[in-house]
């Protein structure tokens, strides 16, 4: 079984022969060769038949790219617009206008931290209310000018703490479904790591909803699910098992309408590509969905979420 | 706040087990109080003012006009999309939880009226698997509110939740967004939606349809909030302050409209549907 540790390894021997073979003028290129198609042959098979956990793992990893280093290269023009207005500036959830290929759009992003200090400041990207409020005021923003609005989803959940609580975050969240179940303009949301429940949809709730390859979807952590109902927060695998949280899971399901291409290994392996294909499905479907008549975009976007949920008619016979 | 006796949460006896004696000890007080009378009173103690747990068929009982309930045709049951299994499997929960309540799903709903003004009603009940949305819970409230609609009358919901229902996956998260979709509607043809948020009312109910109330009660003992407890001491590593995510507090913030005894919830309805009455 190959792990991760051993494709470093290999790629550190093989870049170690290339500079030797640069240095001495010594021919390795067959050495080199050799080794690299071993490092093809333990990378597929590593990556190619990810598990569940191993996607969940791979969607908080922490090389992983975030919210703005694909607002960097999918968009131009990023301008930031900050503030609910009322409390604060919530600094795990940005929001602003940018540019797609020239076309102006709005932007909401939940921004994860990298360093210690960072993570402080965006509360380890856990959205507040804050947060929530400012979508809602950029949303509105959105429908007054027509601009097509796009989310890009990357949080474990809502912030979980007693200011969020005296601030409503349930009625925050509660009220940004309501503005974007009738917004009048086109939405597009793509989870770029971890949807984490009403924290994440708060602002997913559009037109066509979009996961990378590796990110994750979820109504509840596998943790919180472990703890809750096996009583035993380290059975969280299973629990990822169980819940069907990941972009080929639900894409069968037929609760997300497509999955972005990710390197083997994950975006992190090669962040480059991973936004081109991030950018080619969000231009892809932005142009899509503006083409569309307003009133059939509204009708399409009413059916599909009036329609979700799976129940069968009980015999009354039975009770 | 001294007109209501000083408790943090209502309790629940949720195994409450029926039996067939005519007294019952109430736990507050004591006193041994005769059935009839504490189920005519709403399941509150007739001695002490204590709450007790009231199944959803109780608070039909007690809110609507005696005799206009009506349930609606079709009765509907939970899928298992995901084939889970946990400790048990989902099928098993299900078909335990309705045994043991009497009940399709989390909630009852049907068509009443309560002092004389015509309503749809939900009515979430803990008992089923903590009162939890999935499929079922929120196909039921878009029927509601479309039957309010078609029928053009105010809708109420009494929420009892403990959020999502884990078994079902992204099916239950997105019953959140399904359920204030269609809420929108109630809205755009002009028809009232109270809000009655009961003990518990929390995590995905309370961050979708039940915040979204045109007007929004909470009986006295509920308990509201979006995170539980547990998860938010963990989070920040320090004791709650008193009264976290009781009704006080939701009141106090500005939250929700009104607190309301268990006992005058009728009234207070009748009292609030009543200034619509009429309207548009
Ligand atoms: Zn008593």
């Amino acid at each position: 079984m190959t792990d991760e540790r051993t494709l470093d390894l290999l790629e550190a021997k093989i870049e170690e022969l290339r500079q030797l073979n640069a240095m001495d003028g010594m021919d390795l290129s067959k050495e080199i060769a050799r080794l690299e198609e071993k490092l093809a042959v333990l990378r597929q098979d590593l990556y190619s038949n990810l598990t569940d956990w191993e996607r969940v793992r791979i969607a908080r990893h922490p090389k992983r790219p975030y919210a703005l280093d694909y607002i960097a290269s999918v968009f131009s023009d990023f301008y930031e617009l900050r503030g609910d207005r009322i409390v604060g500036d919530d600094r795990a959830l940005l929001a602003g206008l940018a540019r797609l290929e020239g076309r102006p759009v709005a932007l909401l992003a939940q921004q994860k931290g990298r360093t210690t200090e960072e993570n402080k400041e965006r509360f380890f990207g856990m959205t507040r209310p804050q947060g929530y409020r400012k979508a809602k005021r950029v949303m509105e923003l959105a429908e007054r000018f027509g601009l097509p609005l796009v989310s890009l989803i990357d949080t474990s959940g809502a912030y979980p703490g007693v200011e969020s609580e005296e601030l409503n975050i349930g009625g925050a969240i509660a009220e940004n479904l309501q503005t974007m179940a009738g917004l009048r303009v086109p939405t597009v949301a793509v989870v770029i790591g971890e949807g984490g429940s009403g924290g994440a949809l708060a602002i997913g709730l559009a037109d066509r909803v979009l996961m990378l390859e590796n990110a994750i979807y979820s109504v509840i952590t596998p943790e919180g699910a472990a703890a809750i109902l096996w009583k035993d927060k380290e059975r969280a695998r299973e629990a990822a098992t169980a819940l069907q949280m990941t972009a080929p899971h639900l894409l069968e399901l037929g609760l997300i309408d497509g999955v972005v291409p990710e390197p083997l290994g994950g975006a992190h392996k090669n962040p480059a590509i991973t936004s081109a294909a991030l950018k080619e499905a969000v231009v892809h479907h932005v142009n899509e969905l503006a083409a569309f008549p307003l009133d059939q975009l509204l009708a399409a976007r009413y059916a599909r979420y009036r329609n979700v949920g799976r129940y069968s008619a009980r015999p009354v016979t039975d009770s | 706040m001294s007109l209501f006796k000083e408790r943090q949460y209502l309790r629940v006896h949720v195994d409450r087990e029926p039996d067939d004696s005519l007294w019952m000890k109430c736990k507050s007080c004591g006193e041994l109080v005769f059935k009839r009378r504490v189920r005519e009173n709403s399941n509150v103690c007739p001695s002490c003012g204590e709450y007790f747990f009231q199944t959803s068929q109780e608070r039909l009982e007690s809110i609507l006009d005696p005799g206009s309930y009506e349930p609606f045709g079709e009765r509907l049951a939970a899928n298992d999309p995901l084939s889970f299994t946990d400790s048990r499997a989902y099928q098993e929960r299900v078909a335990e939880a309705q045994a043991k309540t009497g009940l399709d799903d989390a909630i009852l709903i049907g068509r009443g009226a309560i002092e004389g003004i015509p309503v749809v009603i939900g009515v979430m009940d803990f008992r089923f698997i903590g009162g939890s949305m999935g499929s079922v819970v929120g196909e039921q409230i878009c029927r509601a509110i479309e039957a309010s609609i078609a029928d053009r009358r105010g809708f109420v919901l009494i929420s009892s939740s403990g959020g999502a229902r884990i078994q079902e996956g992204m099916f239950s998260l997105l019953q959140m967004a399904k359920t204030v979709t269609v809420r929108r509607r109630l809205a755009e043809a002009g028809l009232p939606f109270v809000s009655v948020m009961t003990y518990p009312t929390t995590g995905g109910v309370e961050a979708s349809i039940a915040s979204l109330g045109d007007i929004i009660i909470a009986e006295k003992g509920a308990m509201i909030g979006f995170a539980g407890r547990r998860v938010i001491e963990q989070t920040i590593a320090e004791e709650l302050p008193a009264h976290f995510q009781t009704e006080s507090f939701a009141l106090e913030r500005g939250q929700i409209d009104r607190v309301v005894r268990r006992e005058d919830l009728r009234s207070e309805l009748a009292v609030a549907l009543g200034f619509f009455v009429g309207a548009r």
